[in-house]
């Protein structure tokens, strides 16, 4: 669908004609992302994360194409090989610097782009598909990188492995044996090792699949802008291309100019040391992590020390570990009930005053505590201060969210995003 | 309407426990965990700052002193190669340190790898090609702890990227050595165990590693740089960082040029935005 007032593709020469009656594809680009799909005139930058995450998903790919040209997944030279890559591959040491830190950057890119959809409630009607998508997205995403993490075969990996494959462990009674079945052993080994890279190589495309689905449910209603007000008439938007096509450019530009500060002059100031230390059974680290885009979530796990009881008669309904593994997936899936959540019919943060206060002065520092406890080590005052922080985190979204919604009272919109821009518009006779 | 209901509920729920667990000690067998045991190592550790003057290769403009990457080669060769290795390096990468292919084949014969006798296939040692990893000086790692205190002398390559601030680690680790402050040591009873070394810049200052840097002079350099130990440290650790990355500095060279690009694109990526939405956003009073 698109707006009465998109443009339609016209193609020029003979042989665009003959392709467009055989197989639309330039159409379907000029209607997707071309001059053909119309966009809110309005939209600041918090609106280019969503094609620079696209961009950085390509450069996962095609560096972890080329990359497992020379990897071998095998427990005995793993880690050799990461080192051959380094050392040996001509500009091997670029390609997997490119690849750790385009990990990072894509975090970074998807970290904004869905507080973007917080601050402005891009979830809400008509564009839940998309939200919900979008959570898949990031889900598999987890996935992806938490495996890619393993492959080198550092201590890192696989301690981090070991703990990660552990949660599951957690689920009463099957939980040990669905370790086990995942892992393929008691422990990670070569069997584990083979089925992540296996898993790490197939995971980017289903990725780059749901992602084509994200772009086609945003087609449907258009993109959101920041006033949330929807597009009425044609003045209220520009062709994608060269409006957003161009604003993008100079957006990527700039984190371009970010990821190869990282990439050139700091490529290991986001990973950590235990890394470049091969995989060691026998040795545990001093403090196991995972990598920083997983803090929050990290944090949120380990805030859960102590076994769900009956009070004063000492019987466990839940055991800690499975209780922070709850908690650790429901931070995420909670994102799933969003849109019915916050039922608010305003969607931008802009004139929600009540709403706009939690999400600067609750939302916004928890998450930046999380980020920080998740890195630290498991003792006090980070242990107390990771479960106040996760309390504040599902009360925002299951308590705050839903009351605040009922009892705000908004600001007024707009009539239009023109008059948002302009400051004049005639509400249509 | 029921989700929202539910979302409240379960909301305030977790809230409550969470709440209820980090505030009151003892609720629901919630018990703090027992705060990490302080030995009394951990009083004798110092954090170190490195050589002074820092390193050729730190900052973004930084690149190897060959000179000194030469020299810390030697200390390795002379000194570490007793007991450590370079697995991942081989003796070709030399010629990045401004030897001759001569020079790298002759340096490559002075060092004994395993072999297999061509004759009956056993088990033998021939002199090194340049493509042979400098070779480990124990036949595995149960004789290597078993000639060391039951500590396995790690593989050289990485160490400089295996730690943090690893150039700095590894000449604060040699200049390290010495004895614990006699007082303190007497007050909470500190004492080294039999067979480790005291090193006020290693974690626990415990290591098993004897000073490998003893005296001034231990390494005759061949350019004739005073051999004081604090000067082996550096040329050590400035090779040990080349060993761990031997693209360094080509990497950061790299980085400028692409830069310089992105500069110039995303200046250009600019103009073309104001110039294509120019007149599209009216000045707001």
């Amino acid at each position: 669908m698109s707006f009465a007032w998109a443009k339609q593709y016209e193609p020029q020469s003979a042989f665009t004609k003959w392709l467009d009656e055989k197989l639309p594809l330039p159409r379907l680009v000029y209607s997707a992302v071309g001059a053909g799909y119309p966009v809110p005139r309005n939209l600041n930058y918090m609106w280019n994360f969503g094609v620079l995450a696209g961009f950085f998903l390509v450069i996962q790919i095609v560096t972890g194409v080329v990359l497992a040209m020379h990897y071998a997944a095998n427990s005995e030279v793993a880690f050799g090989t990461v080192e051959h890559i380094m050392r040996n591959v001509n500009y091997g040491w670029m390609l997997r610097y490119a690849h750790a830190n385009g990990a990072s950057f894509f975090f970074i890119v998807i970290y904004l782009h869905i507080f973007r959809g917080f601050y402005y409630s891009s979830y809400k009607a008509p564009r839940e598909m998309i939200w919900l998508l979008g959570v898949v997205i990031f889900l598999l995403m987890m996935a992806t990188a938490f495996m890619g993490y393993v492959l080198p075969w550092g201590q890192m990996s696989f301690w981090g492995a070991q703990v990660i494959t552990g949660l599951f462990s957690a689920i009463p009674i099957v939980g040990e044996p669905l370790q086990v079945w995942l892992l393929g052993g008691f422990a990670p080994d070569n069997a584990a090792l083979n089925r992540f890279f296996s898993l790490h190589f197939l995971l980017p495309f289903v990725i780059a699949g749901v992602v084509i689905l994200h772009i086609w449910a945003l087609h449907i209603p258009g993109s959101s802008n920041p006033t949330g007000v929807e597009v009425k008439q044609e003045s209220d938007t520009v062709p994608f291309h060269p409006y957003y096509t161009a604003k993008d450019g100079f957006g990527l530009g700039v984190v371009l100019i970010f990821f190869t500060l990282m990439v050139f002059f700091l490529p290991n100031a986001l990973g950590h040391p235990d890394n470049y230390i091969e995989a060691n059974p026998l040795s545990t680290p001093a403090l196991i992590v995972p990598e920083w885009y997983f803090y929050p979530f990290y944090a949120i796990l380990r805030a859960f020390t102590g076994d769900l009881t009956i009070p004063f008669t000492g019987i466990v309904l839940i055991p800690a570990k499975l209780l922070g593994v709850i908690a650790m997936f429901g931070s995420i899936l909670v994102w799933f009930i969003l849109p019915w959540l916050d039922k608010s019919p305003v969607r931008s943060g802009h004139y929600r005053p009540l709403f706009r206060k939690f999400f600067w002065f609750g939302l916004i520092p928890t998450m930046a505590a999380l980020f920080y406890l998740g890195g630290a080590h498991a003792e006090e005052p980070y242990i107390m201060l990771s479960q106040i922080f996760t309390a504040y985190y599902f009360l925002h979204f299951l308590v705050i969210l839903p009351i605040v919604s009922q009892i705000e009272v908004p600001k007024p919109l707009p009539f239009s995003i023109t008059e948002a821009v302009t400051g004049k518009d005639k509400p249509a006779e | 309407m029921t989700i929202r209901l539910g979302g409240i509920i379960a909301g305030l729920a977790i809230t409550a426990v969470l709440v209820l667990w980090s505030l009151v000690p003892g609720f629901m067998n919630f018990a703090f965990g027992p705060a990490p045991e302080q030995q009394p190592s951990y009083a004798f550790y110092e954090h170190g700052e490195g050589p002074e003057g820092g390193f050729s290769f730190d900052g973004p403009l930084g690149t190897w002193d060959v000179a000194q990457l030469q020299r810390g080669y030697q200390v390795y060769k002379e000194v570490c190669s007793a007991c450590h290795s370079l697995k991942f390096v081989a003796f070709r990468n030399l010629r990045q340190l401004s030897y001759s292919e001569a020079e790298v084949e002759a340096e490559a014969k002075s060092w004994t790898v395993p072999g297999i006798d061509p004759n009956t296939g056993e088990a033998t040692t021939r002199p090194g090609k340049p493509t042979d990893a400098f070779p480990m000086p124990f036949p595995n790692n149960i004789a290597a702890a078993a000639a060391n205190n039951n500590a396995i002398p790690p593989d050289l390559s990485l160490i400089t990227k295996a730690r943090h601030d690893g150039s700095n680690y590894v000449y604060d680790l040699l200049t390290g050595y010495g004895e614990p402050d006699p007082v303190k040591a007497a007050k909470v009873g500190f004492e080294t165990p039999a067979g480790l070394h005291f090193n006020k810049h290693f974690p626990n200052v415990n290591i098993a590693m004897a000073p490998p840097l003893a005296i001034d002079g231990q390494v005759s350099y061949a350019d004739g740089t005073a051999a004081t130990i604090p000067q082996m440290a550096t040329d050590v650790a400035a090779f040990l960082t080349w060993t761990a990355e031997p693209s360094l500095v080509e990497r950061k060279q790299t980085g400028w040029f692409v830069l310089g690009f992105l500069l110039f694109a995303t200046a250009l990526a600019f103009l073309s935005y104001k110039q294509i939405w120019a007149g599209m956003k009216p000045k707001k009073k």
